[in-house]
């Protein structure tokens, strides 16, 4: 696949799904902290979301990131509009404002302090 | 992949956050001691009247195409002075 093809691509996935992730790994076994992260919060949340995941060809992650302007994986599109990657993702979880443009209920007991919640990297890639 | 050989330090991406955004408190630690996972706190005043997502991607900027590779994560926490007390 050539370069433009890619970002055809990902600009198809991210006008079809109204919740999109793009992530290390997949939601079953997400390959990084911060992907997991996101991927327990549309859980916790509730909501379906569709999910490419960007490992198996570093020409996703390059075209993606020219396309939002956004340097890092996770990246969330709600409605074709990006949001953020883990940190606010993580952000507007814990102040609601992620349930509210979901349309979803806020989960009971969100807000802890944030502090507690640093993500863990389950796996550093690389060489 | 990515290497992640020459991992920049904490004090590193501190002075060039301050350097970019003059007038910013930066605090930046390392989340897993091993260099590879940093988290800025950044309070500046250039952040008002930006979104979140404006904010963050000021602070990405001064990194360029270091983010996700010299620097393999870097999370962000950016406030204006005005919501910090």
């Amino acid at each position: 696949m050539i370069n433009e093809e890619i970002r055809r691509a990902i600009e198809k996935a991210i006008g079809g799904e109204q919740v999109m992730l793009f992530m290390k790994g997949v939601p079953q076994q997400p390959a990084c902290g911060f992907s997991a992260r996101v991927c327990a919060i549309l859980g916790a949340l509730g909501v379906e979301f569709g999910a490419v995941d960007i490992l198996p060809d570093p020409r996703i992650r390059q075209e993606l990131s020219a396309l939002s302007g956004w340097p890092t994986i996770p990246q969330l599109f709600v409605r074709g509009e990006l949001v953020g990657g883990c940190d606010i993702v993580t952000e507007m979880f814990e102040s609601g404002e992620l349930a509210a443009m979901l349309g979803v209920e806020q989960p009971a007991g969100v807000g802890a302090p944030r502090q507690a919640q640093e993500p863990t990297p389950l796996q550093i890639d690389g060489s | 992949m990515l290497s992640c050989s020459h991992v920049p330090s904490t004090e590193e991406i501190k002075e060039r956050i301050e350097r970019a955004l003059p007038g910013s408190s930066v605090i930046v630690t390392d989340l897993t001691g091993g260099g590879d996972h940093l988290r800025a706190e950044v309070v500046s005043d250039r952040f008002a009247g930006l979104s979140r997502i404006e904010q963050h991607k000021l602070v990405y900027g001064v990194f360029g195409d270091e983010i996700g590779g010299r620097i393999h994560a870097l999370s962000l926490k950016t406030s204006t002075p005005s919501e910090v007390r």
